[in-house]
């Protein structure tokens, strides 16, 4: 899939696909708003929703109410879905929650290798390169080489797990939490949780990162 | 059916490139196109399995040359077309040429984020019980439906077990071909890399899918 958005390569290539597309896109569009199939207005909300509410921001205060609270944490590995609800993310595609959590021993990394399915209630939209197929193909057999391209790598003697999203269960990563944030608040916390971590492709920023 | 989309495994060249910053669209047509398949779902009343169906069956060619959001494009258009909503012609000439036919709802403005709170929950009440129970040891079934399934070809012949059982949950091979929901129990089923493959890099790695019964058989 010619998705990843590679700029450097195929920047004239995508431009020209991309002005044919947006004429495709707009006539479409005043096809079926003139026919009376489609309310622009809701179409502004639906980009709106996705564009400015919801997002990972969402995740990452899950993830650090689960860090702070011992009992959040054992509701949210036990039923996602209601432990999420508790912050009001709720709804489409993320009507069925399963949080997977790391630990000093194991890695869990998240995929879905037939299309793109990802817990849009707590992490919005997916991005490019988790719907891309060098990802979507690299995950479920080698995601220690992917982990190399996003720059990092685990102790050898760390376990991996890749939860490949084949049905309609969204998995949401619980990430370690980093050392030097004893006492800690919620707020500061959820700052240090990036989406990739909630992936499994990255890990959560350390302190002095965000000093 | 087996095409292009069905990914995992398959050698592929070239890095995983993460964007840094990345916009959450890269343009605005893909905005228009995201908006217009979630609020055409509304008026097509296809179900998600059907899109799904609709996105991936089509030539290895054209599903990998095209970008994301122009594969979810073809997928509406060609779920529109079929409903009779909106033709090719009229998409060629960007106009209305032929009667509006009438639909039952639109998604108005005002109704989006109930819509959204309510999304699309798939697990559905049963009497009958699971097959199986989690530790079960089970094989993937050697299937290459024509219609759709969600069923990776990576697992298929494969035995694992049973890591978790999910409930029951709308069938999608039954659910995209428009014959019911057909609900089946689901699990998910964790099998060793080295299993799967025998030159995996980490023979440590395991790997979970989520599989519903009539994949399955007793291993």
């Amino acid at each position: 899939m010619s998705s990843d958005h590679d700029h450097h390569h195929h920047h004239d290539h995508d431009h020209s696909e991309l002005s044919e597309t947006e004429l495709r896109v707009r006539a479409l569009e005043s096809i079926l708003t003139e026919k009376g199939y489609v309310d622009p207005a809701a179409l502004d909300v639906l980009i709106e929703t996705y564009e400015t509410k919801v997002g990972p921001r969402n995740g990452a205060r899950v993830v650090a109410r689960a860090w702070t609270d011992p009992d959040y944490r054992e509701r949210l590995l036990k039923d996602g879905t209601s432990a999420v609800a508790e912050l009001d993310y709720v709804g489409r595609q993320g009507e069925h929650l399963v949080v997977v959590e790391n630990t000093p021993d194991l890695h869990n990394m998240v995929v879905c290798t037939l299309c793109s399915c990802y817990p849009w209630p707590v992490l919005g939209l997916p991005p490019v390169w988790y719907k891309s197929a060098p990802y979507r193909s690299k995950a479920v057999k080698d995601p220690r080489g992917v982990l190399k391209d996003f720059g990092f790598e685990l102790p050898p003697g760390t376990k991996i797990r890749v939860w490949d999203s084949t049905a309609e269960i969204r998995y949401l990563v619980l990430p370690m939490r980093p050392a030097g944030t004893e006492g800690w608040s919620e707020e500061r916390l959820a700052d240090l949780v990036t989406r990739d971590s909630m992936i499994g492709t990255g890990l959560p920023k350390r302190p002095h990162e965000v000093a | 059916m087996d095409g292009a989309h069905d990914m995992g495994g398959v050698p592929w060249s070239g890095p995983v490139r993460p964007e840094p910053n990345e916009p959450v669209f890269h343009a605005e047509w893909e905005r228009r196109a995201f908006a217009l398949t979630l609020a055409m779902a509304t008026v097509g009343r296809w179900n998600i399995d059907m899109s799904r169906f609709a996105r991936e069956n089509r030539p290895p060619e054209d599903y990998l040359s095209k970008s994301y959001y122009e594969i979810w494009l073809a997928g509406i258009e060609r779920l529109m077309g079929e409903r009779g909503l909106v033709a090719a012609d009229e998409i060629a000439a960007g106009r209305v040429l032929h009667p509006v036919k009438n639909v039952d709802k639109i998604l108005k403005r005002d109704d989006v984020a109930a819509v959204l709170r309510r999304g699309g929950p798939t697990e559905r009440e049963t009497t009958r019980p699971a097959l199986f129970a989690a530790g079960d040891r089970v094989r993937a079934k050697n299937i290459h439906p024509a219609t759709h399934t969600r069923l990776p070809q990576y697992v298929r012949g494969h035995v694992g077990h049973i890591e978790r059982v999910l409930g029951c949950h709308v069938f999608p091979d039954s659910n995209s071909r428009g014959a019911g929901e057909d609900p089946q129990w689901l699990y998910t089923v964790t099998f060793a890399g080295a299993d799967l493959w025998p030159d995996v890099p980490d023979p440590a790695l395991t790997v979970s899918v989520d599989a519903w019964e009539p994949y399955l058989e007793r291993a």
